[in-house]
């Protein structure tokens, strides 16, 4: 495997808490195999924010599931802290694009699934929780059940859930794509309060090139088919980034940049 | 205001129709082994229950000593409870089998499919041929019938967990079991009450069919032996039983599943259409 002596774009180093070397998925195989990801490969370092932009399909999803230990992959290796990820781990926290509370759990209830099926113990968990919901601005709503919340609040309780457990990594699946574009930014400047209070590693996988913007401390661009990382680049914004940020010219740079690496690598959908 | 206006020309209706039905007896001088009037039938119910010494109008079999519907209701209740938990246990057993392990879905499918498209009834003279004139064949009887339409809820219900949700337990390392009794019991539990509903109402049938067939004791015994007997107005007062218990025994699961599934906001809504829909059939 001569492939691993190529230069990665990262140093290896131990505050990396993933890697992903020369990874590759295919769906099928044979003549009719259909390539999702292509010789991927990036690393997050402990505490970073990375975000993924690509358009639909561009196998940002794929990715994703990799890492969570959901999907296994055709090449290559994804290393979390050091360990290939073979299944899934109970050091990472997933927020999925709809908030996937169970109905008949309470909001305190959904937010200790993670903690009930790793027989976590009850009376930490419980205090954490609490802090946790108080944190995202949901305390008094530990009773209810998620019908009686609206769609922002949801997914809300979906990042406390992903956090309960004090996961080493956050994996963040387009969480705001359902959200209405006004609850959408609102809900952007309380992620990044909650990582700046938290100081998560968080790969945060968006359509939205602004989202990333705003977000992130780097940014990976994607094209499609195959999925194959274009561009990478570092957001130098100054932090806590308030909404108006996006008005200026150094945001406006960063978006152009990643239109440009979309548009290179096959258009956007 | 509307709807108690409405209530009130719902009981007008109510008492207009039995005003009508007993007039156009009396003035037509309908024969009561054709059709009795609302008063006879009444008549039989209050002397059924006891409220009248002349019972020995169908006294040749042997009745409980002063009321003989409440022990014919009672034995008639008994199969159907039995049945119902007997049928519904084996329902949920096997549909659980089949939802979980596709070994068992394969090799049961055969006999699910040919069952399902049998009329269950059309079993009850063999069962009371393998079982005997007593209570077992009707509760065997009543079992068969509430088994299919509570099975077929139960597979579906508990394959009905969305992919998210899935994907959530098992981004978390849950086992199978937690993913079953954390995720995909309680998902299906709506499911499970549409289908618990229809078969609690399909066990009484199936206990009356058995009865109908060979019986000793119990309402569907009482219809036919009053049949034999020309007692129409009896046999009126023992459906009007009937139709009263049917509605108990789906109310005591609808109020149950109510309880239960208080978090579903289907709840609200009437299931019982969407459930006839899912559920196997007689």
């Amino acid at each position: 495997m001569d492939a691993r002596t190529t230069p990665h774009p990262q140093p290896v180093g131990a505050s990396e808490v993933i890697a992903v070397r020369h990874l590759s998925k295919s769906y099928g195989s044979g003549p009719s195999a259909v390539a999702a990801l292509s010789d991927i490969d990036f690393s997050v370092a402990d505490g970073e924010f990375m975000a993924v932009v690509g358009p639909s399909g561009c196998g940002k999803s794929t990715l994703l599931k990799i890492l969570a230990g959901l999907l296994p992959a055709s090449e290559g290796t994804a290393l979390l802290r050091n360990l290939p990820i073979m299944g899934p781990r109970r050091d990472i926290g997933v927020v999925f694009q709809s908030p996937v509370l169970f109905p008949w759990r309470s909001v305190i209830g959904n937010v200790l699934l993670p903690a009930d099926v790793q027989k976590l113990d009850k009376t930490v968990m419980q205090r954490r929780a609490l802090d946790l919901l108080k944190l995202v601005g949901l305390t008094g709503f530990e009773e209810r059940y998620p019908r009686e919340l609206s769609g922002g609040m949801q997914q809300r309780v979906g990042i406390v859930r992903a956090l309960i457990h004090d996961p080493a990594l956050l994996l963040m699946d387009e969480p705001f794509g359902a959200l209405d574009a006004m609850t959408r930014e609102q809900m952007n400047v309380e992620l990044q309060r909650i990582w700046l209070e938290s100081r998560k590693t968080v790969l945060f996988i968006t359509h939205s090139t602004s989202e990333a913007v705003f977000l992130a401390d780097r940014v990976l661009v994607m094209t499609a088919r195959p999925g194959r990382i274009q561009d990478a680049l570092t957001i130098a914004l100054p932090r806590p980034r308030q909404l108006d940020v996006m008005n200026t010219e150094q945001f406006g740079g960063y978006v152009k940049r990643i239109r440009q690496a979309l548009n290179a690598g096959g258009g956007l959908d | 205001m509307g709807g108690m206006v409405n209530f009130l020309l719902r009981l007008v209706l109510v008492a207009a129709t039995l005003g009508v039905w007993e007039g156009l007896v009396r003035v037509l001088a309908v024969p009561a082994y054709i059709l009795p009037a609302p008063s006879s039938i009444f008549h039989a119910l209050w002397r059924g229950f006891g409220f009248d010494l002349s019972i020995g109008l169908v006294g040749n079999f042997n009745a409980v000593s002063d009321s003989l519907y409440i022990g014919h209701i009672g034995v008639t209740l008994a199969e159907t409870f039995m049945g119902f938990a007997l049928g519904c246990f084996l329902a949920f057993l096997f549909g659980t089998m089949v939802a979980l392990s596709r070994r068992a879905e394969y090799f049961l499918y055969p006999f699910i499919v040919m069952f399902q498209a049998m009329p269950k009834v059309a079993l009850a003279p063999l069962i009371i041929v393998w079982f005997g004139l007593g209570i077992t064949s009707k509760v065997v009887n009543a079992a068969l019938v509430a088994f299919f339409p509570l099975m077929v809820n139960t597979i579906v219900g508990l394959r009905s967990a969305e992919e998210d949700r899935v994907n959530l337990m098992r981004s978390l390392a849950a086992t199978r079991g937690q993913i079953f009794w954390m995720l995909q019991l309680p998902n299906a539990m709506p499911y499970i009450f549409a289908g618990l509903e229809i078969s609690m109402i399909f066990a009484l049938i199936g206990a009356i069919v058995g009865e109908f067939v060979g019986a000793q004791s119990g309402l569907g015994m009482l219809i036919q032996s009053m049949n034999f007997s020309m007692d129409v107005a009896g046999q009126f007062s023992v459906l009007l039983i009937l139709s009263v218990l049917g509605l108990t025994l789906n109310g005591i699961v609808a109020a149950i599943r109510r309880r239960v599934l208080f978090w579903d906001p289907a709840q609200t809504a009437d299931t019982s259409q969407v459930a006839n829909k899912k559920a196997g059939s007689l």
